[in-house]
């Protein structure tokens, strides 16, 4: 008898349950599945997508000077460096760091004096402002973070050094971003 | 909406709507509301504020009218299209901008007053959450119209705050992205925070509705923080305080029409009155002055997920404040040791406002090097505003541990005791239920 009492104690499930449970689950399902593309459709649509790639020409930016240009929406530094600032940051490739990453690291081998980086600081996005700060590098207006001459993260709020692009050399003058 | 009913249906047609929809029944004991008899002008914001909310919802709707939410139509829509061809757009804007400043100043007061005089203690902590999530939504709605106009400041000030979502674990650049729409601050994100400041106001009414009703149900705290004990300790709300309420609304108006008129731009910054650009950072970002103390505590400490936490506990404490004050006395006029230290927290949070308005890296006193410790400047403007900060969440330690030893002053057994005993003799005619006679 003591089944039958183990069994009473955890009643069977009657139809009304079932169907409860089934009428439920549709609907949360059903809320869900609506809920989605009203998410999704915050998120960039593909004609903001298709501003994938641009091509630049580098022979417009001289020795030791910067151009920021405007890759899909972001600004993108384009810098030619000084050889006194690639001796720079290769000399600080093993000092202490946030984020460590050598100078070869964050150029292409046979380009050096090309550094490509997103212009956003990576602590809130505003773009840092060459020759400030102690590195020799940029120096951010909003909180006051310090990039060194590789724009890695020296000083300050910021959790990463500038963020690299993806990018080829098309040829010597020529580079293609994205 | 609780206690019950004074309304009795007089007319036929009265009582034929009573019985169908008994909307004069909830306006009348709506306006009869008991309420204590000894509010002072502290208690006059919530009129204010609803006052503020209704305008700023009214010349937001015109404003939306003559706006063009792209990113090339916005700047020259508000600078060119209503401050100078639509008519009086110079003043519904003027109203607007600096509405939110006015609203600001008083939901500011507002949130003091229930902390001086303890109105957040039970039975009204649930009217204090409401009133804190009103506090959060009215600073997402601001931030997001202060992006409209899309300056110089509106562009950089957007993706200030949206990185900073960024820095949340894991779901941070999820959100980032939701809210840009594309790959940085650009038109999807204008559009976005076009639609969204439009819905959130009436969000904000909806929960305000929610905070008049959590009101209503303990009723007003008053500033003895002794709970009413009988009817003689109230005055119906109308006439009583709608005359109160109406005569601060007034002096309000006066405040907030000398800026419209006199100082327009007094709260504006000259960068704004650049179209934004990408590819330019201003050389100095601030935001708003109401949220300039978050801004320092935010760049007070040098590690981005850190400020991030440190400018939601900032708003966070604020909403626990019912469940870490556990001290029996309601009113800090009678915590001498709460009140000194309660003005000395107003006190950091002034500090750390004026922090937010300078540059990262200015001096208290420019120049002056006798304050290098080691390798730290405390002269600097970011070791001031550390020090202001440490305060600032001390206040709230401070607040949950006084009354292990706090000296509180007698209380008085009601809420009428010192309206009597305020002056040396009670003048003649002041007799015990003011709202008896004629």
């Amino acid at each position: 008898m003591a089944d039958t009492l183990t069994h009473t104690d955890t009643p069977e499930p009657s139809r009304r349950d079932f169907i409860n449970i089934l009428a439920t689950t549709a609907t949360v399902g059903a809320a869900v599945a609506v809920a989605w593309p009203l998410i999704d459709q915050l998120n960039p649509a593909a004609d903001t997508l298709a501003l994938a790639s641009i091509e630049f020409d580098l022979s417009k930016v001289a020795l030791g000077q910067e151009v920021t240009i405007s890759w899909r929406k972001q600004p993108v530094f384009v810098r030619h460096r000084t050889p006194a600032e690639i001796a720079k940051a290769k000399a600080d490739d093993h000092a202490p760091m946030k984020d460590p990453a050598t100078d070869a690291s964050r150029v292409k081998a046979g380009h050096e004096q090309w550094l490509i980086v997103l212009a956003s600081c990576t602590h809130l996005g505003c773009i840092p402002t060459f020759g400030g700060g102690e590195y020799g590098g940029w120096l951010c207006p909003c909180h006051g973070s310090v990039y060194d001459t590789c724009a890695r993260i020296r000083k300050g709020p910021a959790p990463k050094n500038l963020y690299l692009v993806d990018y080829k050399f098309l040829s010597d003058t020529k580079v293609k971003i994205g | 909406m609780s206690g019950p009913s004074i309304y009795e249906p007089k007319t036929a047609i009265e009582r034929w709507l009573d019985s169908r929809l008994p909307i004069i029944r909830f306006g009348v004991d709506f306006m009869a509301f008991p309420t204590p008899r000894n509010l002072n002008y502290w208690w006059t914001f919530g009129g204010i504020l609803s006052f503020c909310l209704v305008a700023q919802i009214v010349t937001g709707i015109v404003l939306a009218m003559h706006y063009d939410p792209s990113g090339a139509g916005a700047f020259v829509s508000v600078e060119q299209h209503i401050m100078r061809d639509v008519n009086y757009g110079w003043l519904i804007r003027g109203i607007h901008a600096n509405g939110a400043s006015m609203f600001f100043l008083a939901v500011y007061l507002h949130m003091l007053r229930g902390i001086y005089y303890g109105s957040y203690k039970a039975p009204r902590e649930v009217l204090w959450l409401l009133g804190c999530v009103i506090y959060v939504l009215m600073m997402a709605t601001a931030f997001m119209g202060y992006v409209l106009p899309w300056g110089q400041m509106s562009f950089w000030g957007a993706k200030v705050i949206t990185n900073l979502l960024g820095a949340i674990p894991v779901v941070g650049p999820t959100i980032t992205t939701l809210l840009w729409g594309g790959f940085a601050v650009d038109d999807p994100t204008l559009n976005r925070f076009f639609s969204l400041p439009y819905l959130l106001p009436f969000v904000i009414a909806a929960v305000v509705a929610l905070h008049v009703w959590a009101l209503h149900v303990p009723g007003n705290s008053n500033p003895t923080g002794v709970a009413v004990k009988s009817k003689a300790d109230t005055l119906p709300f109308h006439p009583y305080y709608t005359v109160k309420d109406g005569f601060a609304v007034s002096l309000f108006l006066i405040l907030f029409a000398m800026f419209v008129f006199f100082l327009p731009d007094a709260f504006a910054k000259v960068d704004n009155e650049v179209m934004a650009n990408p590819l330019v950072t201003p050389a100095h970002i601030v935001p708003e002055w109401y949220l300039l103390p978050f801004y320092a505590i935010l760049r007070a400490i040098p590690d981005k997920l850190g400020g991030v936490i440190g400018l939601g506990g900032a708003i966070a404490l604020v909403f626990a404040l019912p469940w870490i004050d556990r001290s029996k006395v309601r009113s800090m006029r009678y915590r001498p040791m709460a009140r000194t230290y309660f003005f000395f927290w107003i006190l950091s949070a002034v500090v750390l406002g004026w922090c937010g308005s300078q540059e990262p890296d200015a001096q208290l006193f420019p120049g002056v090097t006798f304050f290098n410790l080691i390798d730290y400047d405390i002269n600097s403007v970011t070791w001031v505003s550390r020090f202001a900060a440490i305060y600032y969440f001390a206040f709230f330690a401070i607040l949950g541990l006084l009354p292990m030893w706090e000296k509180t002053r007698p209380v008085p057994d009601s809420l009428f005791t010192p309206v009597l005993s305020h002056g040396a003799a009670v003048p003649a005619g002041a007799v015990a239920a003011p709202e008896k006679k004629g």
